[in-house]
């Protein structure tokens, strides 16, 4: 999928699953969520939203990390599959 | 009769105090690190007539995202160099856990790698090559159980070889692009003139190639301007 279809993951859906195709930001924040795993190439599940939709829950590399929506916005990738899928 | 400092790093929810506890029993002291909200936690155990002093650090994911707690962590393992630093990790969740991992083989060679929450791993059919993992990363890897105290005594035993300096350890070097490898080589020597062996030249050089600006800070309040670096060891 070409990088014109890429989507923030902000607008994935809980259920969904999602692969990272790059970070749209520079610096600390970068370096922050490329340290919580959220890696071009990685493979993400959203687990839920809050009632405000933010902060919204992710598993990533086996883990639960919650994200700010600021941050969940700047990624960038596809939706790859949902619930029920088999993935990993 | 000797006395050891032991150091425990690692991500967050690994068992770092459930370690620590489990090391140190009742012979602990808790407080706040100098000048941050971080909570300090030491203890000690004795160990064959010696005594060591053990560290539980803040978990943290990495030591560069310039958190308080990651702070806390990169200093202690950099500047007051503890005689070991033992890393847990989640033997469930290893690709994760190999950033800090990898990050502190940068920093220090006097590593163990604590493969901790084998029965999770277990319950959950993952199998980790101990062996394998030992030999790529060219330190020494004991899974433990913490909270049931499994593996405890084979991780007394190889911190106690490591201290008396009876592993001979290759941590594993990233390499990075050739842009960056050239300018790690053209810095070193420079650094080495200024630092000497207190602190690793390659490491110092990733670090300010990053733009590292927290580093940059530490390393000029514990050098430039002469400050004294924190006394370690037992409060008053
Ligand atoms: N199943 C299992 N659970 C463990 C093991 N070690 C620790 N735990 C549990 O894992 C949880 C986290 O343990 P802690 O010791 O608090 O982890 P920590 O690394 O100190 O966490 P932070 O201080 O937040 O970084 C606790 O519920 C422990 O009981 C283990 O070997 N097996
Ligand atoms: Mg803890």
């Amino acid at each position: 999928m070409g990088e014109s279809t890429a989507i923030p993951l902000a607008e994935a859906k809980p259920g969904q699953f999602f692969r990272i195709h790059r970070l749209s930001l520079d610096g600390t924040m970068r370096r922050r969520l490329l340290d919580l795993g959220f890696i071009p190439g990685a493979e993400v599940k959203v687990l839920q939203k809050s009632p405000l939709g933010d902060p919204m829950a992710f598993l990533v590399a086996n883990t639960t990390i919650a994200l700010r929506k600021e941050e969940s916005a700047q990624i960038y990738g596809e939706i790859i599959g949902e619930r029920g899928d088999h993935h990993g | 009769m000797a006395d050891y400092r032991i150091a425990l790093a690692g991500n967050p929810n690994t068992g770092k105090s459930t370690l620590f506890n489990a090391l140190t029993g009742l012979r602990q002291h808790t407080g706040n690190w100098p000048g941050k909200t971080v909570i300090h936690a030491e203890g000690e155990y004795d160990f064959d007539g010696d005594t060591y002093t053990v560290i539980d650090l803040p978990g943290t994911y990495s030591l560069y995202s310039n958190s308080a707690d990651e702070e806390v962590a990169r200093d202690y393992i950099i500047f007051e160099k503890p005689d070991v630093t033992v890393v847990v990790l989640d033997a469930t969740a290893l690709e994760r856990n190999m950033n800090l991992a990898l990050q502190v083989l940068e920093m220090t060679g006097k590593v163990i790698l604590c493969l901790n929450l084998m029965d999770e791993a277990e319950r959950k059919g993952i199998r980790v090559d101990v062996d394998a993992l030992a030999a790529k990363l060219g330190v020494p890897v004991v899974p433990t159980t913490a909270r049931d105290g499994v593996g405890l005594k084979d991780l007394q035993k190889t911190i106690q070889r490591m201290v008396r300096g009876e592993i001979i350890t290759r941590p594993l070097q990233v390499r990075y692009n050739e842009e960056i490898e050239k300018n790690v080589a053209a810095m070193e020597p420079s650094i080495r003139s200024i630092y000497g062996e207190k602190l690793p030249a390659r490491w110092v050089a990733l670090r300010l190639l990053d733009g590292d600006d927290s580093l940059l800070k530490a390393l000029k309040e514990r050098w430039l301007e002469r400050k004294e670096v924190p006394v370690h060891g037992r409060g008053a």
